[in-house]
Parts: C-alpha cells; sequence; structure tokens
C-alpha cells in the first residue's frame, strides 16, 4: 500500500491530558505528525483535533481505531484530501519600507488575495489562507524582498460528506 | 456529612466491593494510610515489600477471582515502581486501580521533594488515568476508575491524588458510575455477522477455533464448550486462553504459537476457517503474518474494534460480548465432528509425543530433573486443580504446556509484557483471592530474584502459597536462544546463586531441596499436603530447550521439533 496524506477528525471530550494520549498513539509507531489543530467543535463542550500525516490506509485505520479507543475521544474519523475542504492560514511579517518602495508588492498582495492585517512604521503583516501549495507560492514571491517573520497554522478541515457526530451525541445522551 | 478527601477514598472503595489492598506508605499517601488503619475491620491492606510487588499481587488477585485489583503507592519513586505491573495489566488486560499520593496541589510542576509526572508516565500504559487536585472529584472520579478498569475490555487505571485533596473536607456522596459518553465498552452485537460467522463454519470442511484470555474475561467458558461440542470443531488456546477449557476436553487440541503444540501451529496453515475467539493474534502466536493462516476465512469474535484487521484481516468480524455472540450462535451451528481432520491433529500429536514429550517426561538415564517431570509431578498430585502462577522463562512455557486444569481462570502468568518476577507476588495475590484452592508459583532462578523480598510479604501475612523454584543456575530462556541462534556464545546467562533453602528459612518458610530424581514424588506430595507456605527448590537439568519452537519470524508451520 502506498502513503497518501490523511486528515484524522477526532472529536473528544475537553480535557486534560487527552492531547498526551492522542500524540502518544503516533510516537509508538514513529508517524510524524504533519500539522496538528486543536479546536472547540460545533458541539458545545466537544474538542476537534485536526491531524495531518502521510500514511497507508491500513495504518491509518489502525490509528483511528486505536484513538477511539481512548476513554474521552467520542468519535474518530479519516478523511483523503479528496474528500475534504481543507486550508491552512499564515502569517508573513514583512519591512514596512517595502509596501511603498517596491511598487511589485502591492500587485502580489491584490493578486494572492491575501489581507493586510496590521501596519505599522517598522513592518506590516500579511495573512493568506488557503491551500499548502498557495501558501508556499505567495511565500516564494515575498522571498526575494525579505521576509521578517513566517509562521503557518495546522491544516483545518471540514468534510464534504455528512459526520455523524452529532446523531451519535443526541443518541448517548 | 462532610469528611475528608483520604475518608472518602476508602469509602469509594468499599462502596465497590473492595475489601483487600496492596500497597506501600510514603509522605504523599499518609492520609489515606491514617484512614486505613482506622478502616482496617473492613479494608485489609497487605504491605508488600516493593511497589511492583503490590501490582502483581492485585494481577493475580484480578486474574483468580474476576474482580478488580487494587494497588496504592506514594507519589515519585513509589507510584514509579507501579509502572512494570501496570503496563503487565494492560497489555493483558487486567482490570486494576491504582492510586498514587501527589505532591500538594500548589507544589505541582515545580520539582517538589518526590514529585514525578505519573500521569505523563503511566498514560501509555493505563487504559485511563487521571489526577485529582480536589477533594470533591474523589467520588466521581473513582467510581469512573472502576467502572472503566472492569467494563468491556477490562485494563488498568492510575488515580493520582495530590495531598490537599486528601486533606480537604467536603461532603461526601457516592454513585457507582454506569456509563461515560464517549467509551462504548461493549459493541452491539450484530445478528447478520453471527449469521454469516455460522454459515461459513456450517460449510467449513476444515474448521479451527483458536481461543484467547477473552473468553475468560467475558466468562464464555460455558459456552466456548457447548459451541465447540455441537460443532465438533478442534480448538487450539493462547497461552491466556489456558484453563478455560479443561485440559482433557477431547476437541482440546493444545497451545499456539512460538512454544506451542506441533498439530495445532502447524494445521493453522492448513484450517479453511480459523474462528477466533477473544484473541488479539498477538505475534507470539502468529509467527510471520505474511505466512500466517493466509488459506483460512477468518471469523474474529472480539470485543475491541480497534483489534479488528490489525493484524490478520478478517473475512467477517463478530464485534461484541462473546458470551452473548456464542449464545446466538450456538442455535444456527450445525451438528458435526469432523472425524478426519481431528485425526490429522491426532497424528501430529503423536509425533510431537514422540520426539519432544516423552523425553521431557521421562527423560532418558542419566539426565537431570527435567522441568517437564516437575510439572508433571506437580499435576499428579494436585489432580488438576491448583491454580498455577508461573513466571517468565522456559519454566513458563513448560508449565502452560504441560500443566493440567480442571476449571477455568487457574492460569496466571504474564502473557504480553514477560515480566520476569510477576510470579511470586501475583500467587500472593491469587492465593488471597481465592483462599478455598491451592496456588502453585513455578518460577525460575532468575525470575524469583527479582522480586524475592515478596517472601516477607508471605512471611507477615501467613498467606499459604506454595513456590517452586525450577532451578537450572542459568537465565535459560536466554540461554537457549544463545545456544540456538547465537552459536553458544552464553553471555550473560549463566547464574551464580545464593542458598535459596536458607533465604526461605531466614523468613520462616517450610522448605526443601530436591536434587535426586527419586526424591521429587515425596518431595511434591508433601508440599502439596502443607497448611502453611512452602518453598521447594527443584535442581533440573541446566542446559535443557523447550520444544517444538518456532524461531522469531519464521511461519507457523516452520515448527521445528528439535
Ligand atoms: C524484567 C525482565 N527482564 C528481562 C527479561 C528477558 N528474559 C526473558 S526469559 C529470561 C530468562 C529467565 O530465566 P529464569 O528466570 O532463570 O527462568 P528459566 O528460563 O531458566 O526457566 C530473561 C532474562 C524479561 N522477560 N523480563
Amino acid at each position: 500500500m502506498e502513503d497518501k496524506t490523511f486528515t484524522i477528525s477526532v472529536y473528544s471530550e475537553n480535557n486534560v491530558g487527552l492531547l498526551n494520549r492522542i500524540s502518544g498513539i503516533f510516537l509508538k509507531r514513529h508517524i510524524n505528525i504533519l500539522s496538528l489543530n486543536v479546536s472547540e467543535s460545533e458541539i458545545e463542550n466537544v474538542s476537534r483535533f485536526i491531524i495531518v500525516v502521510d500514511t497507508t490506509e491500513k495504518w491509518v485505520q489502525n490509528i483511528v481505531g486505536q484513538i477511539e479507543k481512548q476513554i474521552e475521544v467520542i468519535k474518530a474519523f479519516y478523511h483523503t484530501d479528496e474528500e475534504t475542504i481543507y486550508l491552512e492560514n499564515a502569517l508573513f511579517k514583512i519591512q514596512s519600507s517595502l509596501l511603498f518602495d517596491e511598487k511589485q508588492i502591492q500587485n502580489i498582495i491584490k493578486e494572492s488575495q491575501s489581507t493586510i492585517v496590521t501596519v505599522s512604521r517598522d513592518f506590516f503583516v500579511i495573512s493568506k489562507s488557503g491551500r499548502r501549495s498557495e501558501i508556499e507560492e505567495l511565500y516564494a514571491k515575498f522571498k526575494p524582498y525579505g521576509i521578517m517573520q513566517f509562521v503557518r497554522s495546522g491544516r483545518i478541515s471540514v468534510s464534504k460528506e455528512k459526520m455523524e457526530i452529532s446523531s451519535l451525541l443526541e443518541a448517548l445522551n | 456529612m462532610k469528611i475528608s478527601g483520604a475518608e472518602a477514598v476508602i469509602r469509594c472503595l468499599l462502596a465497590e466491593g473492595v475489601d483487600l489492598v496492596y500497597g506501600y506508605p510514603g509522605g504523599a499517601i499518609m492520609p489515606v494510610y491514617d484512614e486505613l488503619y482506622k478502616f482496617q475491620d473492613q479494608l485489609h491492606h497487605v504491605l508488600v515489600r516493593h511497589e511492583q510487588g503490590a501490582t502483581h499481587a492485585a494481577q493475580g488477585y484480578a486474574r483468580a477471582t474476576g474482580k478488580v485489583g487494587v494497588a496504592i503507592a506514594t507519589s515519585g519513586p513509589g507510584a514509579t515502581n507501579l509502572v512494570t505491573g501496570i503496563a503487565d495489566a494492560q497489555i493483558d488486560s487486567t482490570p486494576m486501580v491504582c492510586i498514587t499520593g501527589q505532591v500538594g496541589k500548589h507544589l505541582l510542576g515545580s520539582d517538589a521533594f518526590q514529585e514525578t509526572d505519573i500521569i505523563g508516565i503511566s498514560t501509555p500504559v493505563t487504559k485511563w488515568n487521571y489526577q485529582i487536585t480536589e477533594a470533591s472529584e474523589i467520588p466521581e472520579i473513582i467510581a469512573k476508575a472502576f467502572y472503566i478498569a472492569r467494563s468491556g475490555r477490562p485494563g488498568p487505571v492510575l488515580i493520582d491524588i495530590t495531598k490537599n485533596a486528601q486533606f480537604d473536607e467536603f461532603e461526601f456522596s457516592y454513585e457507582k458510575c454506569t456509563g461515560i459518553r464517549s467509551y462504548n465498552p461493549v459493541p452491539k452485537l450484530k445478528l447478520d455477522k453471527v449469521a454469516e460467522a455460522a454459515a461459513l463454519i456450517n460449510n467449513a470442511k476444515k474448521p479451527f477455533i483458536v481461543f484467547g484470555q477473552g473468553i475468560i474475561l467475558g466468562q464464555a467458558e460455558e459456552q466456548l464448550k457447548a459451541f465447540i461440542e455441537k460443532s465438533g470443531v478442534p480448538a487450539g488456546w493462547t497461552i491466556l486462553g489456558l484453563s478455560a477449557l479443561p485440559t482433557d476436553h477431547p476437541l482440546n487440541v493444545g497451545m499456539l504459537g512460538m512454544h506451542g503444540n506441533y498439530g495445532p501451529n502447524m494445521l493453522t496453515n492448513e484450517c479453511d476457517v480459523l474462528i477466533a475467539l477473544g484473541m488479539r493474534f498477538d505475534d507470539r502466536v502468529t509467527g510471520k503474518l505474511a505466512t500466517y493462516a493466509k488459506q483460512a476465512k477468518v471469523i474474529h469474535f472480539e470485543i475491541d474494534p480497534a483489534e479488528i484487521d490489525k493484524n490478520v484481516k478478517t473475512e467477517v468480524a463478530v464485534l461484541g460480548d462473546v458470551k452473548e455472540a456464542l449464545n446466538a450462535i450456538l442455535p444456527l451451528i450445525e451438528k458435526r465432528s469432523h472425524d478426519s481432520w481431528h485425526n490429522e491433529f491426532k497424528e501430529l500429536y503423536k509425533i510431537e509425543v514422540e520426539s519432544v514429550i516423552n523425553e521431557e517426561l521421562n527423560p532418558t538415564n542419566g539426565k537431570g530433573i527435567s522441568m517437564g517431570e516437575t510439572m508433571e509431578m506437580i499435576n499428579k498430585h494436585s489432580k488438576g486443580d491448583a491454580i498455577i502462577v508461573s513466571d517468565v522463562g522456559q519454566h513458563q512455557m513448560f508449565a502452560c504446556r504441560y500443566a493440567k486444569f480442571n476449571s477455568t481462570k487457574s492460569n496466571i502468568t504474564s502473557g504480553g509484557l514477560g515480566t520476569m518476577g510477576f510470579a511470586l507476588p501475583a500467587a500472593i495475590g491469587a492465593k488471597m483471592g481465592r483462599p478455598d484452592r491451592e496456588v502453585v508459583a513455578i518460577i525460575g532462578d532468575g525470575g524469583f530474584q527479582m522480586t524475592i523480598q515478596e517472601l516477607g510479604t508471605i512471611f507477615q501475612t501467613q498467606v499459604p502459597v506454595k513456590i517452586v523454584i525450577l532451578n537450572n543456575e542459568f537465565l535459560g530462556m536466554v540461554r537457549q536462544w544463545q545456544e540456538l541462534f547465537f552459536d553458544n556464545r552464553y553471555a550473560s546467562t549463566k547464574m551464580i546463586n545464593p542458598n535459596f533453602v536458607a533465604i526461605a528459612e531466614g523468613y520462616h518458610i517450610k522448605s526443601k531441596k530436591v536434587t535426586q530424581r527419586e526424591d521429587l514424588d515425596a518431595a511434591v506430595a508433601e508440599m502439596m499436603a502443607s497448611k502453611d507456605s512452602y518453598f521447594l527448590e527443584v535442581m533440573v537439568e541446566k542446559e535443557n530447550n523447550v520444544f517444538p519452537m518456532i524461531p522469531t519470524g519464521a511461519c507457523v508451520s516452520e515448527i521445528r521439533l528439535s
């Protein structure tokens, strides 16, 4: 079986220590997490983990099984890229003088549909949401001018298909 | 009524039906010990000699009784000493609750005296763990702990309680836990899967059952027997499934795996339908996965969804409670006898008897006492009624291969983790849990010295366990591997041993050492007749090997007879 990118979604109780348990499952199997995002979900008091890994379908099935087994995990799913809508968020911090001296910079901002978050005397900050490739493309464009700081978030995603989590919770409650 | 957190801990244990706990005191758990003192009429505390002993004793208790074992320790070194036993319980699905003391909440994370992150340390080896920092959390969390430990696929739970939470007072009330929203311990049985499984079994020419500890944990021994007898399917067992079916049952074809019997291993790669009941295809059982039962359609009866297709791809997965599943499948099964298929097992058993078993049980003249004949002698005097607790090594394989069992929950051994030092404390727990039964520990000279201090617990509590040391003056199992796979280079496996009898006598335990075959019978008879604990050292052949054997990474049908 070949490696593919999978997005694992975990719905869980919002408890201390669960991140440790979940990351341990990847650690034990020596699988590198490419990106990790934890936040509130659409359901009150339920957290959602979004974990991106490159691995085989058999392994991802195994891992999801092990994750679901954790007491505080309500349900875990995995999806391929084709089955989800996903994006990442990036911030670029760039020297302010460039905004005025380099005409091209303004064009890059416009064309990439990124937004200026803030401008100060010394620097300005651009935010860009999109797929990894779009962010990387933008990075390449800014690079020659000098990037003071760059940061990218973990992947966030929603599935194209309905996730049966709400009805599941209703049945449990 | 307002009570302290420490008193609440005791009241919670009592509410869960606990009457016996194993432990070792220390600073961070002293409030709980103070309450143990007050409640000693209702809750018996056994002082072990090392916290590892507390976990193994709790495990032995749990395995012999089916109840939850409880171990208590202080923070820091007390807590870390529990880890081996917790890991052992986790991999062998043993229900256990461990309670550790912790430094006060205001000191957490400050590297305080005897502070250790036991939640972090125990996370990978517990079914669940939780740190209590407020007294008022105690009832709910302990109720959850017992529910999680004993339900579904059982396992160990660790509860860490800060010292302030033990001292603080709160309004106490207790309610047992009956469910947790994010935890579904027993998947609902799907009757269409049961029907699919039944159809496969009814059409099979060479069906084969492999059963594991799930049968014992699910209390499905009667159902297993009925299922085997109606379907006529031969059944082999994993090391933890041993004793779920009486050894003498005519459809019992023996042990699977690395040192299992010849027939069941060979015929795993011949059967057309493989019915796995409450077992998880451990690599010691399957050998090389790529060649394991490839010709067979696999039906997996299992409570833990994460085990389905983990190692072996199944044709039909019957998820749920194994007892319920067997009850459901029984009426759908056609009565069969599969005589010629049985004969294949019998033929292979004959080969094993001639090439291995005869020599092991009746060694040719000039050879020292064998481990196998010692087990036979124990069978003779126990009549198959004893609980046999074995440690880890060659003697364990001989014990599991040759011990006879009439009833369930009688074989207690460290299967998944293979923890040397397990047997002595586990035997203490087993005997305390089942005082009505004879408990015999079978231990190697190596493993004995890993928890030898528990002789002190035996002496202090007067628990009448029988201890048999099979002394080959080697770390035998490792020596065997060195002989077979490392060109006889015996690196650090020779043991220069102390006078074990003198040590046991130092603990005031009746002792005997046997070096001659002709003395074995009388010594075992004396041990079994003793009302008190008894220590028997048997000097056995030094360089004996356990066969059959499937070398690591080999295929089950490449099993070697010599
Ligand atoms: C705690 C621990 N350390 C090391 C091992 C590796 N090991 C497995 S069997 C064995 C030898 C056991 O020797 P002994 O207790 O004398 O029993 P024998 O094999 O001779 O019957 C060793 C060292 C282990 N299983 N557990």
